[in-house]
């Protein structure tokens, strides 16, 4: 349909590329220059991308001063199990969302998206009354759960397409080919599901690793706190801010969630692959 | 293939619920306080800055130390969000013991009741220590909810070579200079590539009402039970002379009406703007971040009728839900004793409230990095009656910073600003 690109063309194409690069990259390449520059380099006139007398300093303050590795480990366990949890609980209500269509189902579907319109601080309270009440306030436990409500509605709606576009043909085909229901789940809908259930959880991973406000109200001890919540602490009155050490903090904040992006949207390729030859 | 999938999401599904079950363990940190034992407190500090910090944590670990009757976990929190969180904690019913924020802001909660009384708590000897209107900002319906400690001014922080160029002496710490003098010198610090002056205005109105006090404006009256803003000749003063340096001097910077405090100092660094009004806890960055040879100076504040300025102290309460209210108290005496409140007072570069801990922290220092000016403009801070008002926060959010942010761009005029600040009080205010 398209002719074969010029070599102007390809070259537009690679500079157009590399701008836009450059143009997403910026912010994680200012926050390591940031990282790595004294206190006297933070507030100059004409700022240098790369820092004149590079140092560690701010590091080890972010380290010694807030404890961020037991805030980082607290996040990613928190997040771990939001992830996992989140798409436990959502895989067979997706599917019944998709696949047992009825005007309860619509309703409940828009239900859900509703319940994304709520306010944070309009829940706020009740939320810390109820997970007092029964014991979770100031736990991970209670910020998992937490967290899996939050993204179980999005995490519904974007399964539920996933299982849409599951041909029912493939399930009929199994069935005839004498597969029990079970057997239908487990070898035909579940592999072709996977990139969505990969999806998923990528989104409650990142969501539970960003968020800020439910952990700051709801866990109490300094031990439990999550690392957006330790990062917080280098913003002072009025905005000001420890520039050096928050920058430091906030570099290795974007890592495990960088990493965990990485592996995933590796199983994200290779399930639309299989995906696709199964169909 | 199929199989290795599903025992790889059995395996996972395994780890999820074995680790949810082990961070209920090991999350729980027990909820009921125990009977017996010392008497634990949680103190929620919103200390900051690297060695302010270390002060707090050290001086809670010293006291832990020497009491073992009485515990303080020590729970930092941060400016920008204390609020919320406190909010949700008070409604919770599980607020932290003793908590750090600062008078205008606890007025609300101590409206509320969440806020013990310390008037019969304290010591005669620390209320002593404490001038009666600086006591007078955390003290609502007669009850103190706040212990103040830590007082914020508004001085000058000058680039020495600069005044030395254009023979502008400094003027000593307890003689500071008039509006009229302060402007004249700005007029002779300003040349081409250079302002005299860098007002950060990105944020005006708590400024230009603390100002404002320096010409007698207090912008809230009170007649009969009801407040009203009315502005007038004295509360137009402060406004009027800010925007004739930007516009009809042309000696104070227009770039640096949209910014905060701190992102004048590359521009102050690189001897583009002479001086920076501004608080007196910027000290710390010029000494953390001024490129070496760099002088700078601290000017007090500047006068008008007076050098008075909005005292908005930083407070240490106590939650009115504290089953160890007495223990609290005598832990915040310790806290605040005259070296300690010296002590923090140096870690966050501000001024104690304590009489004692201003003369140790001058003497301490040698009053040099500006902490003989900062010393003295304490005797000028008082209660303002912005500070006092209710619904000050939603009349300054919606009314005072737009109006004044369009006045100061030269979008509308002195008596349009005058119009807008009173309007919107008339929405706001009961």
């Amino acid at each position: 349909m398209f002719g074969k690109p010029s070599r102007t063309g390809r070259v537009l194409q690679y500079l157009a590329l590399a701008g836009y690069l450059i143009f997403l990259g910026f912010p994680l390449v200012w926050l390591l220059s940031t990282a790595f520059k004294p206190p006297r380099e933070l507030v100059r006139l004409h700022p240098t991308l790369i820092p004149d007398n590079p140092t560690v300093q701010n590091f080890v303050q972010a380290f010694t001063e807030q404890e961020l590795g037991r805030a980082a480990l607290n996040s990613l366990q928190v997040s771990l199990a939001s992830a996992v949890l989140t798409v436990l609980v959502a895989m067979p209500a997706s599917y019944a969302l998709a696949r047992f269509r009825s005007k309860l189902g619509t309703a409940a579907l828009g239900w859900v998206l509703l319940s994304q319109l709520f306010p944070f601080v309009l829940l706020i309270i009740p939320i810390f009354l109820v997970l007092r009440q029964v014991g979770l306030a100031n736990t991970h436990a209670g910020l998992v759960l937490i967290y899996v409500v939050w993204a179980l509605p999005f995490a519904l709606w974007m399964l539920q397409g996933f299982v849409r576009n599951i041909p029912r043909e493939l399930e009929e085909a199994a069935s005839v080919d004498g597969a029990s229901r079970v057997q239908v789940l487990r070898r035909v809908v579940f592999p072709l599901l996977a990139p969505g259930l990969v999806a998923t959880a990528l989104f409650s991973f990142i969501s539970a690793w960003n968020e800020f406000f439910f952990a700051l109200v709801l866990i109490k001890t300094p031990e439990l706190a999550t690392l957006p919540v330790a990062l917080a602490r280098f913003v002072g009155i009025e905005g000001t801010a420890r520039l050096g050490p928050l920058a430091a903090g906030s570099l290795l904040a974007t890592l495990p969630s960088l990493i965990f992006f990485a592996f995933m949207q590796r199983r994200l390729s290779s399930g639309s692959l299989a995906g696709a030859v199964k169909g | 293939m199929l199989p290795t999938r599903f025992r790889r999401l059995a395996a996972a599904t395994a780890v999820a619920v074995v680790g949810l079950g082990a961070l209920t363990a090991c999350g729980d940190s027990g909820g009921d306080e125990a009977t017996s034992g010392p008497a634990k407190l949680r103190f929620l500090s919103l200390a900051w800055q690297k060695e302010s910090l270390q002060v707090n944590k050290d001086l809670v670990a010293k006291w832990n130390a020497e009491h073992p009757d009485i515990q303080v976990e020590y729970v930092q929190g941060d400016w920008n969000s204390v609020h919320d969180q406190l909010l949700t904690s008070f409604e919770g019913g599980d607020a932290p013991d003793i908590v750090h924020y600062e008078a205008s802001a606890i007025g609300e909660f101590s409206k509320q009741g969440y806020l013990a009384d310390l008037s019969g708590l304290v010591s005669d000897d620390l209320k002593g220590q404490i001038d009666q209107g600086v006591w007078d900002t955390a003290t609502v319906d007669g009850k103190i909810t706040g212990i103040p400690f830590l007082l914020e001014s508004q001085v000058v922080i000058a680039n020495k070579k600069l005044l030395d160029a254009a023979g502008v002496a400094v003027p000593p710490a307890d003689g500071g200079w008039t509006w009229d003098e302060f402007q004249g010198n700005a007029q002779k610090l300003t040349k081409p590539g250079q302002y005299g002056v860098a007002w950060a205005l990105k944020s005006p109105t708590n400024r230009v009402l603390n100002l404002a006090l320096n010409y007698d404006g207090k912008f809230f009256y009170t007649d009969g039970g009801r407040t009203e803003v009315r502005v007038g000749d004295a509360e137009k003063e402060i406004p009027k002379r800010i925007h004739d340096m930007i516009y009809t001097t042309k000696s104070a910077s227009p770039e640096a009406l949209g910014m905060s405090g701190a992102d004048t100092l590359p521009g102050f660094f690189g001897g583009k703007y002479a001086m920076l009004p501004g608080s007196v806890s910027l000290r710390q960055q010029m000494v953390e971040q001024a490129p070496a040879g760099f002088e700078w100076v601290t000017l007090p504040p500047v006068k008008g009728l007076s050098a008075k300025q909005a005292a908005n102290p930083q407070t240490l309460s106590v939650s009115a839900d504290s089953k160890h209210k007495k223990q609290a108290a005598q832990f915040l005496e310790y806290f605040l004793n005259p070296t300690n409140m010296a002590a923090l007072a140096k870690g966050d570069w501000l001024v104690p409230t304590g009489k004692q801990a201003n003369e140790e922290l001058v003497k301490l220092t040698a009053g040099k990095q500006g902490w003989d000016v900062a010393a003295d403009s304490a005797a000028d801070l008082t209660v303002a009656p912005f500070q006092q008002a209710d619904g000050y926060p939603e009349w300054k959010t919606k009314y005072a910073t737009p109006a004044l942010q369009q006045y100061f761009a030269n979008k509308i005029t002195l008596d349009q600003l005058g119009t807008q600040l009173v309007d919107g009080g008339k929405q706001v205010l009961r």
